[in-house]
This record gives structure tokens, sequence and C-alpha cells, in this order.
């Protein structure tokens, strides 16, 4: 799953762009989905200073450029990290690869409104909801829209209300009033702007509990062109095998590729997550496989992982590998 | 859930709390407000109340507290309560918070504490007393909550020659008991080496993470089984008030077969553990 030479089709693949305002929360998004690092730990994270490109590829299905930008990016100021020409990406995933290597001067190039929107993209725009007012956030929300849509008319567009966690969120009956509040306003400054035609999609996310990797599965579902296919064959299987209902996801990341057309619950989704942390860490104890040197070798989820889990109210959750 | 410990207050006097354990075992839990004016009215009014048919004390340090003085004083008052009215009691002590030490030193801050405070208890009462380092973070309470259930427990030694036995006849690795409720470890009977021996915590951790998530959707957490190509574990109800989990790495031996011997070993361990 590592490639340590980046390929140059790597630059082709989508884009995911993290943008927003500073410290609210871009990075820390990254290292929760794709690092598995532990929520309480991301308080420490530094903020990031340059563009920071990485490489999602967990799966065949699973296969995008990360961008994450720094709060105070500007067009054309800022250059980026990562290799000159074909050479951008570093690994993300399971296991990283070591960080900072290879940025000289040499490697950096200006960034402009082409150079960042000019591909297959699903903009991410970070809102601190804990930050109010949201008045300056929005305006620079507006202006990355109408700067994306300018270049790519096909740009997708997704907030995130983040950060709805703490005491100022603990009931739902807050988070909904203001993802109305925030949509709303969206809505009129993109009517101000005479952007009423893109559509912005928000959701209500936090690194506390599972929203995130919800909200990080729907957009990219909306970059993969195989969806439609994947969604049906579920759509098969859950009726030829009388199933209530069906996930395809991505072990590394917990993130779900595709589902079945009926409804997605919530807790049945966060169930699945938490069933895949059960199967990986018992694995971990239990599942190690050594070679002859006595060490440790090869994954802990392989090709015969499976699981079945039973629940007092007769639900019963069933795991297991699908072919790459 | 550790995180949602920051919305904790501080505890007011004395706080009590039952568990239920193994069924007809309560464990009664009085959960002491650690601030100075509360010592004094442990030591001076509520003495008596307080110190009184003891059956276990645990007291817990702060591994990163400023006055360990003041800390020892405490300590030291608690000790002398005990040994007037509870002298029987056993005595376990938690060096807390060590997720707050750098991880390389936290043996050698651990031994250094656990020095310390030994050296102080023994010069003055003849108690025996068990250390254990911990941190709501990681396994590490479970493992000292276990050490702690396990003196409890009656029988401990017949239920793990049983448990021995099965293990044999099911030619399994490991036969593990867990207690219902907490799901801590009771027992564990092991047939193959196993280089981890933090295992059993870290289940017991894994599962009661799974048991809450379980409990959103009103639904409880019955059994499971999890493999890959090197293993079959299996957790399931076993008597009316444990789990057993079992551990296989020989493929031959089929899940179905372990099941049925476990069902039939059910009534024989009604016995040892109700």
């Amino acid at each position: 799953m590592i490639s340590s030479v980046p390929q140059l089709t790597d630059l082709t693949k989508p884009r995911i762009l993290l943008m927003g305002p500073r410290r609210s929360g871009k990075t820390s998004i990254l290292r929760v989905v794709f690092q598995k690092m532990p929520p309480h730990e991301t308080l420490f994270l530094e903020s990031t200073h340059a563009v920071d490109i990485r490489l999602a590829n967990n799966n065949p299905f699973l296969q995008f450029q990360i961008w994450d930008f720094p709060g105070d990016f500007f067009f054309n100021r800022v250059s980026r990290n990562g290799g000159e020409g074909g050479g951008g990406g570093r690994e993300l995933g399971g296991s990283m690869t070591q960080e900072g290597e290879g940025e000289g001067p040499k490697g950096r190039e200006l960034l402009d409104e082409v150079g960042v929107f000019g591909a297959p993209a699903a903009l991410v725009f970070v809102l601190d909801a804990q930050d109010e007012p949201y008045h300056e956030a929005l305006t620079r929300l507006v202006d990355l829209v109408a700067r994306g849509q300018s270049v790519n008319p096909s740009l997708h567009v997704v907030v995130f209300i983040h950060k709805v966690d703490g005491d100022l969120f603990l009931s739902d009956e807050h988070k909904v009033d203001c993802q109305r509040d925030v949509q709303h306003r969206i809505a009129q400054e993109l009517r101000d702007a005479s952007l009423e035609h893109v559509e912005v999609s928000c959701f209500l996310t936090s690194i506390y509990d599972h929203s995130i990797f919800e909200a990080f599965s729907k957009i990219v579902q909306r970059l993969t062109h195989q969806l439609p296919v994947m969604e049906n064959l579920l759509n098969y299987l859950i009726s030829a095998c009388k199933m209530e209902k069906s996930f395809l996801f991505d072990v590394v990341s917990r993130l779900y590729l595709a589902t079945d057309s009926n409804p997605v619950d919530m807790q049945t989704y966060e169930m699945c997550v938490d069933m895949i942390d059960v199967v990986v860490d018992v694995s971990c104890i239990y599942g190690v496989k050594y070679d002859a040197k006595g060490e440790a070798e090869g994954p802990v989820y392989d090709s015969d992982s499976s699981s079945t889990i039973h629940l007092s109210n007769g639900m019963v959750l069933y795991l297991r590998e699908v072919d790459e | 859930m550790a995180r949602d410990t920051m919305r904790l207050s501080p505890t007011l006097d004395v706080e009590h709390h039952h568990v239920r354990f193994l069924g007809n075992l309560v464990l009664n839990l009085w959960d002491c407000g650690g601030q100075d004016a509360f010592y004094e009215s442990y030591f001076d009014s509520q003495r008596d109340l307080i110190f009184r048919s003891v059956e276990v004390l645990i007291y817990v340090f702060d591994v990163e507290s400023a006055d360990t003085e003041k800390d020892m004083s405490h300590f030291m008052g608690v000790l002398e309560a005990i040994d007037q009215y509870s002298p029987d009691a056993k005595l376990f002590v938690l060096i807390h918070k060590m997720d707050l030490v750098a991880e390389e030193d936290r043996e050698s801050v651990f031994l250094d504490r656990q020095k310390m405070i030994l050296g102080l208890a023994t010069s003055r009462f003849n108690f025996a007393v068990t250390f254990f380092k911990t941190s709501i973070w990681d396994e590490t309470l479970y493992k000292a909550w276990s050490g702690i259930v396990y003196q409890l427990v009656p029988n401990v030694k017949a239920l793990e020659e049983q448990l021995n036995s099965l293990c044999e006849i099911c030619g399994a690795n490991e036969m593990v008991l867990f207690e219902r409720a907490t799901f801590l470890v009771i027992a564990h009977a092991t047939h193959a080496a196993h280089s981890d021996v933090h295992r059993f915590e870290k289940i017991s951790n894994i599962i009661k993470q799974f048991k809450l998530s379980c409990g959103k959707t009103q639904a409880q957490f019955h059994g499971m089984e999890v493999g890959n190509s090197a293993f079959t574990a299996y957790i399931d109800l076993f008597t009316s008030n444990t789990y057993i989990m079992v551990i296989l790495s020989d493929s031959r031996i089929h899940t179905t077969t372990t099941q049925i011997n476990v069902k039939a070993a059910r009534a024989a361990f009604e016995a040892f553990v109700p």
C-alpha cells in the first residue's frame, strides 16, 4: 500500500481541499480520520503554515489528494509543499511516510485559482461552530466559492460546521439550530454574490464522535465514479440475503464507500464503525502472524478476517473482507 | 468513557455507590472527596463511620502532585485510622495520572514513588500494600481493578483449575472468564504463551467500549466471534454472571465444536461462579 515513489498519476486523482479560518480544526480532522490520532491529542497540533498535500491511497476506491491549507491562505501568495511537477503528495493512511522530506525552495511553486481548483475536486470549508459570529468566515467561503466556480463549475462545495461538541452544544436542538442559521446565512451571502445556483451542503461535525467520519464518507462518495454500481450491488446483496442494511467500508479509515438505498441510521453506522475497531483491536492482540525469525509479519486484517456479533435484540452484525 | 470525566465535578464529602458483582456480591464503594477540609472530618468527627469494617482501601495518589508531603501525611492519617478500626483490610495504592509522565520514565517514577510510600508506611504499620500505576486513558486502570477484584472472588483457585481442564479439552490457546457487569477478568487459563501481559485488560477495555456503543441502540452485547487467518476468538455469555472468551489458533477446530463444549461446561461452572 505504500508507494515510496509518488507516481505522476497521483496528481490526476480527485482533490479534497480543506479550507477555512485559522484554528477551525482542518488538520485535526485529517489526523483523526486518516491517522487514527486520538481526538484529545489534537489539542497539541501546531498550526499549518504551508499547503500540505497528502495522498490517501487505502484501496482502489479510496484514491485522493488531500490538500490541507493554512487558515490565512491567499491565492498566489503562498507556495505549496511537495515535489515539483508530478512529485506532489505523501502517503496517508495506515502508515505514514516521513514528513517534510525533499522540500526545498526548488520544489515550491505559486498557487493560483487554476492550480488549486482546476481538477476534479471537493472544497471542504471548515467552520468553527464555537467561534461566533461567523460573518468573516462566511465572507471567505463565498470568496472561495466564487474563485472556484470561475475555473471549475463542477466543483463540489461542502461546509463542515465543526466542533459541535462541548458545553455549547450539549443538546441536538442546539446543533440543529446552528445548522439552520448557518445554512440560511450561506444562502443569503451566495444570493448577494449572484452565486445562488451553487449547491452547498452542510454537515454538523465533531472529532469526538462519528459525525466527522460520516461527513467525510459523503465527500468521498461524491468523488467516486463507481458509486452507482457499488450501490446497486449492495442493493442486490441485501435483498438476496434478507439483510437490513449493508455498508462497504474502507477498514483503514473507517469511511464508508457505499451503502444500499435503505436509509442510513446514524446509530447503525456508528455500531459498524465500532465493530471494525473491535475486530482490528482484538486481531492486533491475538492475530499477529510471525515469520521464522519471530518477527511480526503482514497486516492483522487479512483476507480471512471476519466477525459476527450478536446483540440481545436479535440484531446480528456481520463483517467480512470483500475482494479488492 | 475516559474523556467524559472532564465534566465531573470534585467529590463533596463521601459519595456512595453500589456495584453488583458476580450476582450477589455487592461492593459498596465509598468515593471520598480529597480536599483538605474533608480529611479533617474523616479523621475526626466521621472517623468511626468511615473507617469501621473496611474490607478494601484503595488510595489514589496523583503522580504529578505539587505537595507530596501533604499527600503522605494524609495517607499516614488514613493508615492510622485503618489500623485502629479495620486492621484486616486489604490495601491498594494507585499511582494515578501516569499519562502525564513521559512513557520511558513511567516505570522509574512509579518505583520511586512506591519506595517512598512503602518506606513511610512500613516504618509504622504492618500492612501488605499492593501498588498499581494507572491512567484513565489506557488499560492500566482495568489491570488495577482486576487485581483488586481477583482478591475478593471466592473459590478462585478451584475455578482456575476447572477452567484449565476445559481449556485442555477444547484444545484452546487460552480461556478467560470476565465478570458480566464490569467485564473485569476473574480467572484465566493459558495454554499457549503470549507476549502481551496486558492483553486481558485490553480486551476488557475493547469490549466495554463496544458495550457502550450497543447501549445507544437499546441493545445489549451478547457474544461475538472474530478471526483472521491466524486465530479465532469467541466471546459469549457463560454462567449467569460471567462471559467466557476462547482463543483458538488451530484451524482444524471448528468454533461450533467449541461452542458445544462450552455450553456443556456451563452447568458445572455455575457451582463455582454463580
